[in-house]
């Protein structure tokens, strides 16, 4: 693809995206269908605007489900993979082994040979980690207990596919020379992107011809030098990137991240999603986890949307038209199948029935990797291509028909069956997202977060000083890098889910456009802020944020202590303070509506001293005679007047 | 050294306007084995520290809540002292023998006259009666209650009446902390409060 193609084919991809997706999910079918019509309307079977070269773009565009997985694991600490390990190797393990069988004895029964239906219970044993997590996350289930279950199914899968690929070669039953192909007309660029690499059976590892053993060293080498590399070199070099405050550095470097571990992966013959993944994990918990996070999100869904695009395109309406009956029964069979088995081991994992259905619906179709190993195996004489063929357009049609039956379930099952209840219940593996979010960790938000820890609430600080991070991190306080006026830092800092956001940043430009942003986009939020000056002051009410005066509190404070050395009384004082606090908090409000140039603002200020001083001072020039419950005096002249004493 | 050393927990809200209390602890502030603790200066925000008010009581013999009456009981602080520092476990229940054998009574002015704190008269009952509550409180801790020292009609007196109500105070506490005040005497139930009859309370030593 050189100039002028490169831009054809982007304005095509691009142009089904924009007019198809919002069409879809208008009609509330998900952005993960529409991109597929799109792509069956723009493939050779629609218009015919993209032929053959689709392959290729789908090779492509599976970076996006590389680097989504990144995301996933960003978004997954250690400590909370090592918790869903029983699902991971359970669920995940018994379904992978039990749908190959299934598969398997099916395809013995059609007098395949033992070798060539294994590698297909294989392959077809694998699900779609595009199309779920993209349906999931979409539907905001990915924290209910399915979505927590699909994700440790479609985990294990991904991890499956590495020893896959290792025994294909092993199962070859057919001559050498017959029939290679499908996925190996890919001479151009990007084509050996991400899972392509699993194709080129000529991988490093390969290339040395190891024993066995050694091959297991090699991988478990990389895969502890990723994890080393992602504890000790990465955070110092995003650090660095950090402290230049360039964001377009930085988006380079998220990207320069994903795309070397994707290579060296593949150098490996490692899977690239999984290494991103691991990678992912390791920095869940380093302060640039969100920034990450926000800067490589729309670059993941630019990609998976077209990975989707290309899928639809991809699917060979020509051998469904000849075949109509055996693809069609594949179809039904496979997501039969899946899902039968699906919904039995979710009964066995104790998923409630609404839960049970979201995860079988989910789970029961072909996957992205179905189209590489299929191709392996034409290469490793498993499978010859004419059977893999009619496998392959069945696959894809099951990932198109994944939207729709999640639909089904949403829409005719679970109204009937469901509960809703599971699906509300906070979850307690991917990483609960905290109520408060807190922009900037100066002195001010540094000293609200300890209080709020103090009390069992643990917010999540974006601070856009990275050196200030690092010292806090020494002194055992944790924040993220990133400015808050972004809302997809926002949105990566979990403010969807977040109750309240406090803008305790001294700058005021900056204060008005993060609360500015926050109310575009999560309305939802209660926003608290902080101001250095009265002036300031009247610039965030106005905004509607809850202001507070960084130096009110404490200036009282002083005011009751100097009160108190000179022989006041202290309770007195401290209701004296209070009052003055609450006239002074609703002057703010008041005058702030009157404030619009400087010579307002001075006037203004007039107004507020001298109707305080009116406010509280009596005669007397003193604040006491406010609590007059507590004076005894005119009980005393009434009892002087003659009148009979009261108790 | 003083026999009994007496702690004054003292509420009063509005000092800087007190007549009665004002007089009433300026003659006892240095009388040795007196600890006078000022519970609204101690505690503006009602922030009380149980740990520290607990120490306090473990160092005295005799604990005096001083007030003035404020709707037939204490002002709001020395009801949150009671909720605070008697706590459960230490100072009453199972384990709670931390004040056992102490003795503690009340020090109360009150705006109605002797009169009116009998039956028939607009208080219908005595000061003491009115609290039960802390007397009951304190027994339930182990504690001896005396009957109260109570400065009745504080709307009308005068000068010369404060006075003489402060230097009964003053001998009161001289005589406590010297150990010479009679607790059989002053605890006992027909008693209403101890300043009606001093010399009935306070033994002349031999
Ligand atoms: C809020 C309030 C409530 C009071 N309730 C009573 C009461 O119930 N019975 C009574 O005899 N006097 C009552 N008084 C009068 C006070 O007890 C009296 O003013 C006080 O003891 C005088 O002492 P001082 O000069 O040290 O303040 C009350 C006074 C106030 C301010």
């Amino acid at each position: 693809m050189h100039g002028e193609e490169f831009f054809r084919q982007a304005l095509l991809y691009l142009a089904a995206a924009v007019i198809a997706v919002p069409i879809a999910k208008r009609l509330g079918l998900g952005s993960v269908l529409g991109y597929l019509l799109a792509g069956i309307a723009i493939g050779p079977f629609g218009f015919g605007l993209i032929g053959e070269e689709g392959q290729d773009v789908m090779h492509f565009a599976e970076f996006g489900v590389v680097m989504m997985l990144f995301i996933v694991g960003l978004e997954l600490q250690p400590s909370l993979l090592w918790r869903m390990r029983t699902p991971i190797l359970g669920l995940g393990g018994a379904q992978v082994s039990i749908t190959t069988l299934a598969i398997m004895g099916i395809a013995l029964s059609f007098g395949l040979a033992w070798q060539s239906s294994l590698a297909i219970g294989l392959t077809l044993a694998l699900s779609s980690t595009a199309i779920v997590l993209q349906t999931l996350n979409e539907k905001g289930l990915m924290k209910s207990e399915a979505g927590q279950s699909s994700f440790a199914v479609l985990l294990f899968q991904d991890i499956a596919v590495i020893p896959m690929l290792a025994i294909f070669p092993v199962l070859a039953v057919v001559r050498p020379g017959h029939g290679t192909g499908h996925g190996d007309g890919h001479g151009s660029d990007g084509g050996h992107g991400a899972e392509a690499g699993h194709a080129t059976p000529e991988t490093w590892l390969e290339s040395l011809a190891l024993p066995g053993w050694a091959e297991t060293l090699v991988v478990l080498g990389t895969v502890f030098a990723i994890i080393l590399a992602g504890q000790f070199l990465l955070r110092p070099v995003l650090r660095i990137v950090a402290s230049t405050r360039m964001r377009e550095t930085f988006t380079a470097a998220a990207l320069l991240i994903v795309i070397s571990i994707a290579l060296l992966m593949t150098k490996v013959g490692l899977s690239p999603a999984l290494g991103t993944f691991l990678a992912g994990v390791v920095l869940a918990n380093s302060e640039y986890r969100h920034e990450l996070e926000s800067d490589l999100d729309p670059f993941k869904g630019i990609l998976l949307g077209i990975f989707f695009i290309a899928v639809g395109a991809s699917i060979d309406f020509a051998l469904v038209a000849g075949n109509p009956g055996m693809i069609a029964g594949i179809v039904v069979g496979l997501i039969l199948i899946k899902l039968i088995i699906l919904f039995i081991l979710g009964k066995v994992f104790k998923l409630g029935l609404d839960q049970n259905l979201i995860f079988s619906f989910g789970l029961a179709q072909g996957g992205e990797f179905a189209f590489v190993l299929f191709s392996f195996a034409n290469q490793s004489n498993v499978l010859t291509k004419d059977e893999t063929a009619p496998l392959i357009a069945a696959v894809a049609l099951t990932m198109a028909l994944t939207p729709l039956l999640m639909i089904f379930n949403e829409k005719v099952l679970q109204p009937r069956f469901g509960t809703k209840r599971a699906e509300d219940r906070e979850a307690d593996i991917i990483d609960h997202e905290s109520a408060v979010i807190v922009a900037g960790f100066g002195d001010f938000g540094g000293t609200v977060v300890r209080f709020l820890r103090n009390n069992g609430v643990v917010p999540v600080v974006l601070e856009n000083d990275s050196e200030r991070i690092e010292l806090l991190r020494r002194m055992g306080l944790r924040s993220y890098y990133g400015d808050a006026r972004r809302p997809e830092l926002l949105h990566a800092a979990g403010a969807d889910e977040a109750k309240v956001l406090l803008v305790a940043i001294a700058n005021l430009e900056e204060a008005q456009a993060i609360i500015a942003s926050a109310q575009k986009h999560f309305p939802h939020l209660t926003i608290y802020a902080r101001s250095g000056s009265w002036k300031d002051a009247f610039a965030l009410v106005k905004t509607g944020a809850k202001t507070y005066r960084h130096n009110a509190d404490t200036a009282l404070r002083v005011g009751q202590h100097i009160l108190k050395g000179l022989g006041l009384r202290a309770h007195q004082l401290h209701r004296a303070a209070n009052r003055f606090r609450v006239h002074d908090d609703e002057a703010l409000i008041e005058l702030a509506k009157e404030v619009t140039d400087e010579s307002a603002y001075v006037s203004a200020a007039r107004k507020r001293i001298e109707s305080l001083e009116k406010v509280m001072l009596d005669e007397h020039g003193s604040v006491e005679d406010m609590d007059a419950g507590w004076d005894a005096k005119p009980l005393r002249e009434e009892f002087a007047d003659g009148e009979k004493p009261r108790g | 050294m003083a026999e009994h050393r007496v702690l004054i927990l003292f509420a009063h809200p509005m000092l800087q306007r007190s007549r009665t209390n004002r007089k009433l602890i300026r003659g006892i502030l240095d009388i040795e084995g007196v600890t006078f603790h000022d519970l609204y200066e101690e505690y503006p925000d009602f922030n009380i520290n149980v740990q520290r008010e607990q120490a306090l009581l473990l160092e005295h013999d005799v604990f005096l809540l001083q007030h003035p009456f404020y709707w037939y009981s204490t002002p709001a602080l020395l009801k949150e002292w009671q909720d605070l520092v008697l706590e459960h476990g230490w100072a009453y229940g199972r384990e709670g023998t931390a004040l056992h054998g102490k003795i503690a009574s009340s020090v109360v002015t009150a705006g109605g006259s002797e009169e009116a704190y009998r039956p028939g008269g607009m208080g219908r009952y005595e000061v003491r009666r009115l609290l039960a509550p802390i007397e009951q409180t304190f027994k339930l801790c182990g504690v001896r209650y005396l009957a109260p020292f109570v400065v009745h009609g504080t709307h009308g007196i005068d000068k010369e009446g404060i006075e003489k109500h402060a230097a009964d105070y003053q001998s009161y506490l001289k005589a406590m902390t010297a150990g010479s005040v009679d607790f059989i005497a002053a605890e006992a139930n027909d008693l209403p409060f101890v300043n009606q009859d001093l010399n009935r309370v306070i033994r002349v030593e031999a």
